[in-house]
């Protein structure tokens, strides 16, 4: 019997253990339940769906200023998220389409532009053939997205718009301005010079120098070198030294010494031949001119500069003249001139060359003196008014630099800054 | 009228070229190119006058058995190996073995050769020149003194030799260079508009 | 004759013979120049460096064989920084005899990338060499426009756009910066049209003789930096640590510069000594 009651006091102990374990099972795998029913819902809070960036607003179309004809201007106002708000703009997306509701395959990525930046030029080519080519006077449609890191939204479709051929390249008004300006100037005194206005212009002594030598040449019976240097008859130095080969052919003719021209351009060649026979006509001896006097020798500048040196070591001309374009090879020629004891007269406008010619050279003409030599050695009315010009001109840019100084330090002015940025 | 059809011709290219350059359009752009392409097609023509002279010259020299004239054959055999080599039909063109070869073991180590002698004459031009006869003679040998110097290192001195050689080459040496390449802009576009207006003709030859 | 005499007139086949044992004897002192870069050099290291994977940039080698020994060394060490930052290059030349030197130079890079940095850029994928086109001003304006309108196909004949590294890329604008290294006027080509009318990022690597030439570029920020001749490459060297020619050549300019001032100072001596026997003598200067 007490065994039973002993048994039964268990029992009533183990009735409560028991739903105790019960209770707490339900409970756990209700928990349990519970915890896999809000997973989903966690997760969704820890990855938002992509919030797209405000879309960039007010896309203003136009045709492309001052260019061929193959180009749109694309400008926009900037996401509200672009450098504010929620700043997660990285950079605009321009497409373009030929309709306004065309499908979104038909939207083509024309290019990017970074963020911050409003404006964007969809250029293309102006041949048919080429892949990127730019139809002209044709409707297009354009949108502009603003673009995140996971996310885009589109502006709306701006357009139609063609692209056109612009007659006036409007940035160069100041080229425009002072090519006008210095046209009228050079006019004016060419004029004046005809009226007999007296125009005096300084003596240069290179220039005073070239008969002296001229003289020199025909006492040794020796000849003269003239290099044209390795300009091309479009380079205005070598424009500049036809004219002073005219007349320095011309006195040599008169003196009847002679004349070596190796040339390194074969165009440049033809045009110093005739300008050395019309020197040779003007002195009045056509006769004595011999063609092969002017010849070409190579287009290869350190070739050139060997044949050339070669002649001056063998003929031991008299004096040598280097007017013209002039690169690395004007201290190899030079030089090797003062070895041969030749007088040297040099000119170029290649700056970096007159350092080395102003060493070995007796003579130099420095920039734009070699273009001034024909008006000097000419002193005809129409060429010195030129002269003149130039140098008002001058007194122009010099007035020119002295305001834009003055304007620099008063104001920060950017118009003017505008006024003389050219494409 | 042998002389005035030239001079139109120039001036009428001349205009237009100035017109041209305001005109962004693009029936003004291949106008302009139409021009370029025509200087190309004389270039082309005019090297074969050229290649013509320098063979009538040459073979002048021989007959005339003028001083060292030996070296013409060396010149007309190079002239016409390099033109031979070019041209063999049978050959690889630019990639023929003696071709490219003649080329980079031949030409351009003489080109450099050529090139690098202006080390030496430079260093006997300077030699020459660097007196310090006058005063404005005495300061450029100087200032050559200083760039020079700035090469070679001098511990701490080449701190202060490399700021004075910058502020050499930055201040007085720009300033100078400005003004000389505005006279030479200014010059550039008097001369073209001498050209332009015929006043300069010495290019155009008598008849 | 006096001495100082003898001095003035001096054979300048001595200058010339003394130049020469110098320069010779120059090459087999072991010894290194210290570099130190300068402002414009290091500017051009840090744009690349700073470059990223991917990132496209354009060198142009335009020059002839004549400028090889002093432009070479810029143009290697530049496309071996680019290789090694695994950048996409676009090589060519506008130069007339250059075509031929680039290429040699463009498989002489990448062995040697191969070999020291252990990264082997593909031609196609990594690198590509346009060739060369004449009228050099009108190419780089009509690149502003299409690679394809001067290069339609690549130097070894390829359309552009069956080569991997050139899909998609039209112009200037799809390149980060331009390297022009060059031996003359194209230069002024690539701030004029590239940088004034694209607004692309240009730097040039010129010869000695011209870098003075473009130091206003480099002041009005038309270019971003410029290497000049030996001494500008050396200094790239040694930035990117890694020593070749240029650091090597650089001890030969220091000696023969040294000789150039000893015969200037001697000719100087000589002047000097001579000006005043002759006034002590009464004679005239």
């Amino acid at each position: 019997m007490n065994d039973l009651r002993r048994y039964l006091f268990s029992l009533r102990l183990f009735i409560p253990l028991v739903v105790a374990i019960f209770l707490v099972t339900v409970q756990s795998s209700f928990a349990q339940s519970d915890s896999v029913q809000t997973q989903p819902r966690q997760d969704a809070t820890y990855t938002p769906a992509p919030v797209p960036p405000s879309p960039p607003n007010n896309v203003v179309l136009r045709d492309s200023p001052n260019d061929n004809g193959h180009a749109i201007e694309v400008r926009w106002t900037l996401s509200a998220d672009d450098g504010a708000g929620a700043d997660n703009v990285v950079l605009y997306e321009i497409y373009r389409a030929e309709s306004a509701d065309a499908p979104d395959s038909l939207w083509l990525k024309r290019g990017s532009a970074i963020k911050g930046a409003g404006v964007y030029n969809d250029r293309g080519e102006r041949e048919e053939s080429s892949a990127s080519y730019f139809p002209k006077g044709k409707d297009f449609y354009y949108k502009v997205a603003a673009i995140t890191l996971d996310s885009k939204s589109f502006s709306s479709v701006a357009g139609p718009m063609q692209a056109r051929d612009n007659w006036f390249n409007g940035t160069r008004i100041p080229v425009l301005l002072y090519t006008i300006i210095f046209f009228g100037l050079t006019l004016f005194f060419i004029n004046a010079a005809k009226k007999g206005m007296n125009l005096y212009v300084r003596p240069l002594a290179g220039i005073e120098a070239i008969d002296e030598a001229i003289g020199r040449a025909t006492e040794m019976g020796r000849p003269i070198l003239y290099v044209l240097g390795l300009g091309t008859a479009s380079d205005i130095a070598t424009i500049a030294s036809f004219t002073i080969l005219g007349r320095v052919s011309r006195r040599v003719a008169e003196y009847q010494t002679s004349i070596l021209v190796p040339c390194y351009d074969p165009i440049v060649m033809t045009v110093a031949q005739e300008t050395v026979k019309t020197g040779y006509a003007d002195a009045g001896r056509p006769d004595s001119f011999i063609e092969d006097s002017v010849y070409f020798v190579t287009q290869a500048q350190f070739a050139y500069v060997a044949a050339v040196n070669g002649t001056m070591l063998r003929e031991k001309p008299a004096t040598n003249l280097y007017l013209g374009k002039f690169y690395a090879e004007s201290l190899l020629l030079a030089e090797t001139g003062v070895m041969s004891g030749s007088i040297q007269i040099s000119g170029t406008d290649e700056i970096a060359q007159l350092p080395f010619f102003v060493v070995a050279c007796d003579y130099t003409l420095i920039g734009e003196e070699l273009y001034a030599a024909s008006a000097y050695l000419g002193r005809e009315p129409l060429l010195l008014g030129t002269l003149k010009a130039q140098d008002w001109f001058k007194g122009l840019v010099i007035i020119s630099i002295l305001g834009g100084i003055a304007l620099r330090l008063l104001t920060s002015p950017e118009w003017v800054q505008k006024f003389f940025e050219m494409t | 009228m042998k002389r005035q059809l030239p001079l139109l011709l120039v001036f009428v290219s001349g205009i237009f070229l100035v017109i041209q350059y305001f005109v962004p359009a693009e029936i003004s752009d291949r106008a302009y190119e139409f021009m370029l392409d025509w200087t190309v097609i004389i270039g082309i023509f005019a090297l074969a006058l050229g290649i013509w002279s320098l063979i009538r010259v040459s073979i002048e020299k021989i007959q005339r058995k003028t001083h060292d004239h030996n070296y013409t054959y060396i010149s007309l055999a190079g002239l016409f190996a390099m033109i031979i080599l070019g041209l063999n039909p049978w050959s690889a063109g630019l990639d023929d073995y003696t071709f490219s070869h003649l080329f980079r073991f031949v030409m351009i180590p003489i080109q450099s050769t050529m090139f690098s002698l202006l080390a030496f004459f430079i260093a006997s031009a300077a030699y020459r020149a660097f007196r310090a006869r006058t005063v404005v003679s005495a300061v450029l040998l100087v200032a050559a003194l200083i760039m020079m110097l700035r090469v070679i290192p001098l511990g701490p001195l080449s701190v202060y030799i490399n700021d004075t050689s910058n502020w050499l080459l930055l201040v007085p040496n720009l300033a100078a260079k400005r003004a000389i390449i505005i006279g030479v802009g200014l010059g550039m576009v008097a001369t073209a508009l001498k050209v332009v207006l015929g006043i300069e003709r010495a290019y155009l030859g008598k008849d | 004759m006096t001495l100082y005499e003898r001095l003035l007139v001096l054979d300048r086949r001595w200058i010339f013979l003394i130049l020469a044992i110098v320069i010779v004897g120059a090459i087999f002192v072991p010894i290194t120049i210290p570099a130190t870069a300068a402002k414009e050099v290091e500017v051009i290291y840090n744009t690349i460096e700073e470059l990223k994977e991917g990132d496209y940039i354009l060198v142009a080698m335009d020059y002839d064989p004549n400028a090889m020994a002093e432009l070479h060394p810029m143009s290697y060490t530049i496309l071996e920084q680019c290789f090694r930052k695994k950048l996409k290059v676009i090589t060519l030349t506008l130069s007339q005899n250059g075509a031929g030197m680039v290429d040699e130079a463009l498989k002489g890079v990448a062995d040697s990338s191969t070999m020291y940095a252990r990264i082997t850029p593909k031609y196609g994928t990594d690198f590509v060499f346009l060739g060369y086109r004449p009228y050099y001003a009108l190419v780089i304006l009509s690149m502003g426009q299409n690679f394809r309108v001067n290069f339609p196909a690549d130097y070894y004949n390829t359309p552009l756009d069956s080569i991997p590294i050139m899909k998609g890329i039209q112009n200037y604008d799809d390149v980060k910066c331009v390297i022009s290294i060059s031996g003359g006027n194209v230069a002024d080509a690539w701030v004029a049209n590239a940088n004034g009318r694209y607004n692309v990022k240009v730097a040039l690597g010129t010869t000695g003789v011209m870098a003075a030439d473009y130091y206003p570029f480099y002041q009005s920020e038309q270019i971003f930096g410029i290497i000049g001749g030996m001494k500008g490459a050396a200094e790239y060297e040694h930035l990117a640590k890694n020593p070749g020619p240029a650091i090597e050549a650089m001890k030969i300019q220091v000696f023969a510069h040294i000789v150039i001032i000893a015969f200037i100072v001697i000719g100087n001596i000589g002047f000097f000594m001579d000006r005043r026997a002759r006034k002590r003598s009464g004679g005239q200067e």
